[in-house]
């Protein structure tokens, strides 16, 4: 019916944000100009990145069919000479990992590095270990002379050895020098002491530790130490020899499948402290900062990752590690992204390139493409059939290349927010040009809204289900967004209690609109709508708002679709917003400011193509005088830049006065005080004192008087300070006062001093 | 036993007092029925700081400290004017009076101000 009315309608597919976490796309060509930036070579080697040094010598290389500008430091002093062989060998192994090919202009420094290094008696551990890792790439000549003495230095240094690190570099050196010179003897005599002395370092809930004076344990330790535990294995198969007795070498299988055995328990323990997040994200993050410094969950983790990758290669049994917890981690790796640091690309790049050879991880890359009409290039069509979309979706493994042959079906429909789903299992069909499976029409009664569409993997060959991961159901938050009608809008004034309409205004949404009403504080203002998606069903939006402005800037904001306490529902229909206003009830809210209100209606919704925010008009509200303790419109946010208009109103925030006590508690007391002076007064009289001292004579008595009016004057004074005086006039005053007190005073005593001493004398 | 003697030893102590106390001179007892008045104000107040709280404490010091006061001038009155004291048999009474009620004046006029 829609349709029939000639309303446009389109449904498009648009992808929103998964609800578990953003679009993570595999290895791609953002990984590999990101390599090429940051592995740029300085000084005739790898070195980091230093931009302070840079100076720009523009070249273009052609690799891969892409051309790709690049900035080279061409300053290859040999004078320097130093050429940082670790850094250089995560250029080189990320490069090959991401299939760049490059004409090495530093391969002739490295190689050069490289044999200095060997022969070299003075180099560390470390230099041998990195060179023959630089060399296990570049594959470069080198001196046999050379190669025997790193020999011996290593098995030296593996005999002397007590810390971790000293066992990863002298046993990985070995076994580099195992791959690359097959003439070299690298057998380890006492394998099972080297083996047990790894594994001392090793911790029940599978972490090590660097060095048995080190307490702390890490996850990074742990991949080092797997990595060193799988090359003593490799290194304690011997060559067959004829001189071999069958005794001797089944008790060799044994041992080794027994150390295997231990190996595998490690990595099992290793995975019960694996830590993740909520969307599925698998990683492994230290506690304790190392003492290589603080280890970031990236380098963790693929320093476990390259050890577990060690023990797989070194023995020809499969390694059972949960599929799940593979997938995690590959969700690990590229959720960094692409990284912003070399050592963190390498990190990256290393660890997906071993997960790859654990188990081939599949990572489903949902796209929903709209697809447009041909033969009208802009997006309004008219349709007859609503299924004119296509979802696809692109199955590759980790480091971009495609998978085997294998099915995408859509299992299930879930609307969004709500818990029941319809199940569809429809298989996507899958397009060969462009490597992509296409979702052709939607199931019938999909209308407008949010849905989650839940997609899985299907192997055509079953045997391919023990070497991919393929992750389970994967879950896409879509969006089928349309036209969204609206019609029967209306705005009413409505009189008194029951509402007989006074003025009702007919509105066209959205649309032009400028109603001009005038109510006062007696009437109601009702706003009502209804709302339908091109099918006819009834659709609710997520925001419907309206808001009144008065013309000195006050807002006022409703809800519309909310009925209040105070309101009636007049006519309830499923698709209706209804917002009735009672200005009776919303007199203080509006701060008791009449006027001009300009009303503005808001209608959103994410699925709905047609929201709006409009101007409907204005009302003139007549509203009655505030009260005196009416509270008022809060102050208009001020201009921050004007420096000459008014600034920002300050509100004070005072302390909460201190709590009084009650007034009869105090007037009670007051009395009470005044008690003990009424005892004062009892007693005088029980004492019997007399006034029988008082001087009789005139002129003594005056003064008598007058020195305790005195008194009482400086009392009165001081009455008279507390309630109103401050200190200087009080004390001009009692200056005064002390005076005359003083001279009026004197006279009395010194009368009253002679005449006790003329009766004492008497 | 004990008990009963400690008791009828108190009693007797006491009466001792009474009939002692009784000697006094009568304008020794007016003083120091003025100084029991200044204390029992004083304990008054204590007694309402205690139930209501100390919020204007300048007030509560202020009300206390001038019963306090006043009794302590008091008290030096009572020294100075008595006859059976030796150390100031010379000073004239009036001249004692005068002084003391000098001082009051004084510490009226201070705790005045203290009081708020």
């Amino acid at each position: 019916m829609a349709r029939d009315l000639g309303i446009l309608v389109i449904v498009v597919l648009v992808l929103a944000a998964t609800c578990q976490s953003a679009v993570v796309s595999p290895v791609s060509e953002s990984h590999r100009s990101a390599a090429l930036e940051l592995f740029s070579p300085a000084h005739g080697s790898y070195g980091r990145l230093n931009i302070n040094t840079l100076e720009t010598h523009p070249l273009r290389i052609v690799f891969d069919s892409q051309i790709v500008d690049l900035v080279f430091q061409y300053k290859i002093s040999l004078a320097l000479g130093h050429v940082y062989l670790e850094e250089t060998y995560e250029a080189l192994k990320t490069f090959k990992v991401l299939g760049i090919e490059k004409k090495h202009a530093i391969r002739t420094s490295s190689c050069a590095s490289v044999a200095d290094t060997l022969k070299s008696t003075s180099s560390a551990l470390k230099d041998f270990f990195d060179a023959l890792r630089v060399n296990s790439i570049l594959k470069c000549e080198l001196n046999s002379e050379a190669v025997r003495g790193t020999q011996s230095r290593l098995k030296d240094s593996l005999n002397g050895a007590s810390s971790l690190i000293d066992f990863y570099y002298s046993i990985g050196g070995l076994v580099l020098l195992k791959e690359q010179m097959s003439e070299v003897d690298v057998n380890l005599g006492d394998a099972d002491r080297i083996f047990r002395s790894i594994k001392a370092l090793g911790q029940s809930d599978g972490r090590w530790r660097l060095s048995s004076n080190n307490p702390e344990s890490s996850n990074n330790a742990a991949g080092i130490a797997l990595e060193a535990l799988a090359g003593v294995i490799s290194l304690a198969t011997p060559q067959i020899d004829n001189s071999w007795v069958s005794f001797d070498f089944c008790s060799f299988v044994l041992a080794n499948s027994m150390k295997i055995t231990t190996l595998k328990n490690d990595i099992l323990k290793l995975f019960d402290g694996i830590e993740r997040y909520d969307d599925g994200t698998y990683y492994f993050d230290e506690k304790h900062v190392g003492a290589r410094g603080h280890q970031s969950p990236l380098s963790s983790s693929a320093s476990v990752v390259r050890g577990i990758a060690a023990v797989a290669a070194a023995t020809s049994e499969t390694l059972n590690l949960p599929g799940e917890k593979i997938m995690g981690l590959a969700k690990f790796f590229l959720g960094v992204g692409v990284p912003g640091s070399a050592q963190d690309l390498y990190h990256q790049i290393d660890a997906l390139s071993y997960l790859e050879n654990i188990r081939h991880v599949l990572w489903k890359l949902t796209s929903f493409r709209t697809l447009y009409n041909k033969a009208h290039p802009d997006l309004k069509i008219y349709s007859s059939d609503h299924d004119f979309v296509a979802a696809l979706v692109r199955v590759s493994t980790l480091l971009g290349s495609p998978a085997p042959t294998l099915s995408v079906r859509l299992m299930q429909i879930f609307v969004s927010g709500s818990k029941d789903a319809s199940v569809i299992d429809q298989e996507l069909k899958f397009d060969a040009v462009s490597g992509m499976h296409v979702l052709e029409t939607l199931p019938k009664n999909i209308d407008v809204g949010s849905y989650i569409f839940s997609f899985e993997v299907i192997f055509h060959n079953p045997e391919h289900k023990k070497t991919y991961v393929s992750g389970g159901r994967t879950r896409v938050l879509v969006h089928i967004t349309g036209v969204i009608k609206i019609d029967n809008a209306e705005i009413v004034i409505l009189d008194g209690d029951r509402g007989s309409v006074e003025n009702q205004k007919k509105l066209k949404l959205p649309g032009d609109n400028a109603v001009a009403l005038s109510a006062n504080h007696l009437q109601k203002l009702r706003l009502s709508f209804d709302m339908s998606t091109p099918f006819g069903n009834a659709f609710k939006p997520h925001q419907a708002f309206l808001k009144l402005r008065h013309e000195s800037g006050v807002d006022h904001i409703f809800l519309v679709g909310n009925s209040g306490k105070k309101f009636e529902i007049i006519l309830v229909k499923a698709s209706s917003l209804v917002l009735l206003l009672d200005f009776l009830g919303l007199v203080e809210k509006f701060f008791y400011l009449p006027g001009r209100y300009n009303i503005q209606l808001t209608v959103g919704d994410a699925d709905m193509e047609n929201s709006f925010l409009q101007p409907l008009g204005f009302v003139e509200l007549d509203l009655p005088d505030a009260p005196e303790k009416a509270t008022r419109p809060p102050p208009q946010a001020v201009d921050p830049y004007s420096r000459y208009g008014p600034k920002a109103e300050i509100t004070h925030i005072f302390r909460a006065p201190e709590k009084r006590p009650a007034k009869e508690l105090s007037l009670t007391f007051l009395g009470l005080v005044l008690v003990p002076f009424f005892g004062f007064l009892a007693g005088l009289v029980q004492l019997g004192a007399n006034l029988k001292n008082f001087p009789k004579s005139t002129v003594p008595s005056t003064f008598a008087i007058l020195f305790h009016l005195g008194i009482a004057a400086v009392l009165a004074l001081y009455t008279l300070f507390w309630l109103k005086l401050d200190l200087f006039t009080t004390l001009k005053a009692l200056g005064f006062l002390g005076m005359f007190l003083m001279f009026v005073g004197h006279k009395t005593l010194s009368h009253l001093a002679s005449t006790s001493s003329k009766l004492k004398s008497v | 036993m004990g008990k009963s003697a400690t008791t009828s030893d108190v009693h007797a102590l006491f009466h001792s007092l009474r009939s002692a106390y009784a000697a006094t001179a009568n304008h020794l007892k007016i003083i120091d029925l003025y100084i029991v008045f200044a204390i029992v104000t004083a304990v008054i107040q204590v007694a309402y700081m205690a139930i209501v709280g100390s919020f204007p404490f300048n007030s509560f010091l202020s009300g206390v400290l001038s019963c306090v006061g006043t009794a302590v001038l008091a008290v030096s009155l009572r020294i100075q004017v008595n006859k059976d004291n030796k150390e100031f048999k010379d000073l004239p009474p009036e001249r004692a009076f005068a002084d003391f009620v000098l001082c009051n004046l004084v510490l009226h006029l201070v705790i005045m101000n203290f009081l708020g």
